[in-house]
């Protein structure tokens, strides 16, 4: 295989892991910190417990994700050294400013929130856990904003075969980041809270109501609202996909023409190579529907469009894998449906508030958990691999963007020890996970002994 | 003055935060198997870097994407040119930083030993290739004339950037002997300081040897001169009084002056450097310089905006931290996360 083939794969197995990881993270530090507000507001210890024990499932979690994304800022030199050089000017601001303005913030105040339990007053420590919750959305944001440059590119000029940047403003107000950036939140948002539920359920079969009977009902609320923004905005990301990036949405629909009025596939079997679709169930009109909110409106076609990218970026392949596209697209919106379906009928039961918190299928939520996941990584993979074969939309081709100084012989070894090291750790991670999920909540009250004896640094 | 020399120093402001601060981690991971005979020990040498290690990591993220931000194609060049070194750094700083949270929510004595090896190599790794790295920087590694690097594996793991790394694992293990005699109480104290002072004397010969080679090899007399300057003789100044207060047992400012020492050291290698960054050793004239390698003026200047602005609002809060966990670190099993 290619060095471009191999640092695609690395890149794809280092990317989609590391974000197993981030989209828990973001929504669980909103949840545990609105967790300690109630505490703080309430002084109720229930609430210091439910924080304590979701808090330490946060941390597990967030280890992986620190360690992953020490990859992230490192392999698009590694790999992609091209695409750095050409890129460099402007992908690497937002990429340092996330650092800055998002990792310290983030890690600091984890590591004082994590040890400061019982020595600062409560309203200190509440403020800890609410700026690492703020520090992971600006994190996302930030490289969201690099993100959107590649699948919208703004602000920037070729001079001497590089992009340069002429407006760090419009990096910022780039469309694409304000639909990308809630989209991907309120996804983040939606997994922390499939995953209280999940493990919430768990405790409730087995008639553990302290605490978990009000995680349920937190993780209820706070998914029902998640989910309808993450519809929501999908639905506005789609309508901004047709119009910069109109490839992808063709091959996500398996549109080969024009049309207008253009129809919505419900089942496609496509074959790439011919162009032409073997099965095809479409409803009609449906798809100007959803690209325009009207009935009618030209969405245009993979053939048209390929002909005109040729005119435009001269011979070459400008379809992406429809498979993947189509795929992608169809779990992730499927299973995002599918959600709503559920978080709606899980509000429902909270409301109806019955004692024990049970009710029927609450043992099919640990199972749940698994489903923002999948939504996460397939709406990863339509961004990524439908914007091929560009990495800069329009600007850059990825084959045009790895690292010529490297070996098949090197990208591999790098892949495979990623891969088995990522592996590994899954296991011990899930175990980890699996361990304090079940053990439940501590009981016996903490000891809030403050150490005077302690000795200071300067003696 | 210039932007582009701002970012150098920026850059070089961000390493020394690294190697101050995560130096000591990298010290106390390597510490771990000689001075944590029993779990107890281990937990409370784990705990007193617990607040803070990932926030010290945090350092060389930032350093990384500065890098990329200021100076692309020195970001391009060496991490592409330095694959499978960084590759595997990079697996060790993931060991390390899972194992740190890991090892202590199981108690299984077999768990507890796997976590501890990777806190160790996941610790020793990195503190030997960063030495291996700079001494790299300024010994000059085969760049051509489209700032690709044209070496292999082995081109980087030569003698002279092997005594780097000795250098580098010898000072961070100092830091991190000095860092726990300030955490700790006597029956981890105790031993690390009669550590700190066996680790003294080794250093201070591999620094001489070095010095002896980098004269020797490499084009330094040129771009110094033979008078230095005062960076490099303050260097071994504090590195010569840091002995002398080990030898005081006034961890405090021991402590103070190998910062200081590492501080300085990052500075004379920056000096050195100047204004390459990445020497071609086929050719000085295809050297990475701050200016062949950098951004636009327009973006160096909007980030110098940011830098200027956050840099010492996040030393600020960081410091804060340090100081809310200026306490040593007891062995009562009760109050240690870790
Ligand atoms: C149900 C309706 C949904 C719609 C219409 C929708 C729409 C979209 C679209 C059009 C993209 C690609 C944007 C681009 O490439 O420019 C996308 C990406 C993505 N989606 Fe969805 N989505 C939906 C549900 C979900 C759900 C439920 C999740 C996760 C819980 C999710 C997570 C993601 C992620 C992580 C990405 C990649 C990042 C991004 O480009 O925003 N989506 N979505």
């Amino acid at each position: 295989m290619s060095v471009v083939t191999l640092s695609q794969i690395q890149f794809a197995v280092t990317t989609i892991y590391h974000f197993f990881f981030v989209p828990l993270t973001l929504g669980l530090a909103v949840l545990v910190a609105i967790m300690e507000t109630l505490y703080v507001r309430t002084n109720n210890e229930m609430y210091k417990r439910m924080t304590k024990f979701w808090g330490k499932l946060f941390l597990i979690n967030f280890a992986m994700g620190v360690v992953t994304g020490i990859v992230q800022e490192f392999q698009f030199g590694m790999n992609w050294s091209e695409y750095s050089r050409f890129v460099g000017d402007i992908f690497g601001a937002p990429l340092a400013i996330e650092a800055l303005l998002a990792f310290f913030l983030e890690s600091t105040f984890l590591g004082f929130w994590i040890f400061s339990w019982e020595r600062v007053s409560k309203r200190l420590h509440l403020a800890a856990i609410w700026l690492v919750a703020i520090g992971s959305s600006l994190s996302a944001l930030w490289i969201l904003i690099a993100n959107s440059f590649m699948q919208q590119p703004v602000g920037f000029a070729i001079e001497n075969g590089r992009a340069v940047m002429t407006s760090f403003l419009a990096l910022i107000q780039n469309a694409n980041v304000w639909v990308q950036f809630p989209h991907v939140i309120f996804s983040g948002f939606t997994t922390a809270a499939f995953f209280v539920m999940g493990i919430s359920a768990y405790h409730l079969l087995r008639g553990r109501t302290e605490v978990f009977k009000r995680s349920f009902q937190i993780a209820a609320v706070f998914g029902s609202l998640s989910i309808l923004m993450v519809i929501l905005i999908g639905h506005s990301q789609a309508q901004h996909m047709v119009q910069t990036q109109p490839m992808k949405m063709a091959a996500a629909e398996a549109l080969w023409e024009t049309a207008d009025p253009a129809s919505l596939s419900i089942f496609t079997i496509m074959d790439q190579k011919t162009g032409e679709n073997l099965v095809d169930l479409r409803i009609p009109n449906v798809l100007s529907l959803l690209s325009y909110n009207r009935l009618t409106g030209e969405v245009r076609g993979m053939k048209d469009l390929q002909a005109e990218f040729e005119q435009k970026y001269g011979a070459g392949n400008y379809i992406p894998s429809i498979f993947v596209n189509y795929w992608s697209f169809r779990v992730m919106v499927g299973v995002g449906f599918l959600m709503a379906a559920i978080v709606a009928y899980a509000l429902y039961n909270v409301l109806r508030n019955k004692s024990d918190g049970k009710f029927k299928f609450l043992s099919l939520f640990p199972f749940f958990m698994i489903l923002p996941y999948l939504s996460n990584s397939t709406g990863w993979i339509l961004t990524e691999m439908g914007r091929q074969p560009w990495v800069v939309y329009g600007l850059l081709k990825t084959e045009d963007a790895f690292s010529p100084n490297l070996t098949p012989g090197m990208v591999l070894t790098s892949l495979i020890g990623f891969t088995l090291v990522y592996g590994l750790l899954l296991v011990a991670d899930v175990y980890l996970l699996a361990k304090y999920a079940k053990a439940g909540v501590e009981t016996a009250p903490q000891k809030a002994k403050r150490t005077t004896d302690e000795e200071a640094y300067w003696e | 003055m210039e932007l582009n020399v701002l970012w150098f120093i920026l850059i070089a402001v961000l390493y020394i935060g690294y190697f101050v601060l995560e130096g000591f981690d990298f010290g106390v991971g390597i510490l771990l198997p000689f001075l944590g005979r029993t779990d107890l020990k281990r937990r409370v040498m784990i705990n007193t870097i617990g607040p803070h290690w990932d926030g010290n990591e945090v350092w060389l993220l930032t350093a990384g994407g500065a890098t990329f931000a200021a100076f692309p194609q020195w970001y391009a060049t060496l991490f592409s040119g330095f694959y499978l070194p960084l590759f595997l750094m990079l697996i060790a700083l993931i060991v390390r930083g899972v194992a740190f949270e890991f090892r202590g929510k199981d108690d299984n004595p077999r768990w507890r030993a796997l976590w501890d090896w990777c806190i160790f190599f996941g610790s020793l790794i990195p503190a030997l290739l960063w030495g291996v790295a700079f001494t790299n920087f300024v010994k000059g590694v085969p760049i051509d004339a489209n700032m690709m690097y044209t070496g292999g594996f082995w081109n980087l793991l030569n003698p002279f950037a092997l005594l780097g790394g000795v250098v580098s694992v010898l000072a961070f293990t100092l830091h991190g002997a000095i860092f726990l005699t300030l955490k700790t109480h006597d029956e981890i104290s105790t031993p690390a300081r009669k550590i700190a002072n066996q680790l003294w004397v080794p250093l201070m010969l591999a620094l001489l040897v070095y010095t002896v080679v980098l004269y020797l090899t490499t084009d330094v007399v040129n771009r110094l001169g033979w008078n230095p300057g005062v960076v490099p003789i303050f260097t071994v100044i504090a590195f010569l009084v840091t002995g002398w207060f080990l030898r005081q047992k006034r961890d405090g400012w021991s402590f103070v002056f190998m910062a200081a020492s590492i501080a300085l050291a990052v500075i004379t290698i920056f000096r050195i450097l100047f204004p390459s960054v990445l020497v071609s050793s086929t050719d000085l004239a295809y050297s990475l310089t701050i200016y062949n390698s950098s951004s636009s003026d327009y973006t160096l200047s909007v980030m110098s905006t940011i830098a200027l602005i956050f840099v010492p609002i996040v030393l600020a809060y960081q410091g804060w931290t340090y100081w809310v966990f200026r306490k040593r670190v007891k062995s009562n099993p009760q109050e240690l996360h870790y």
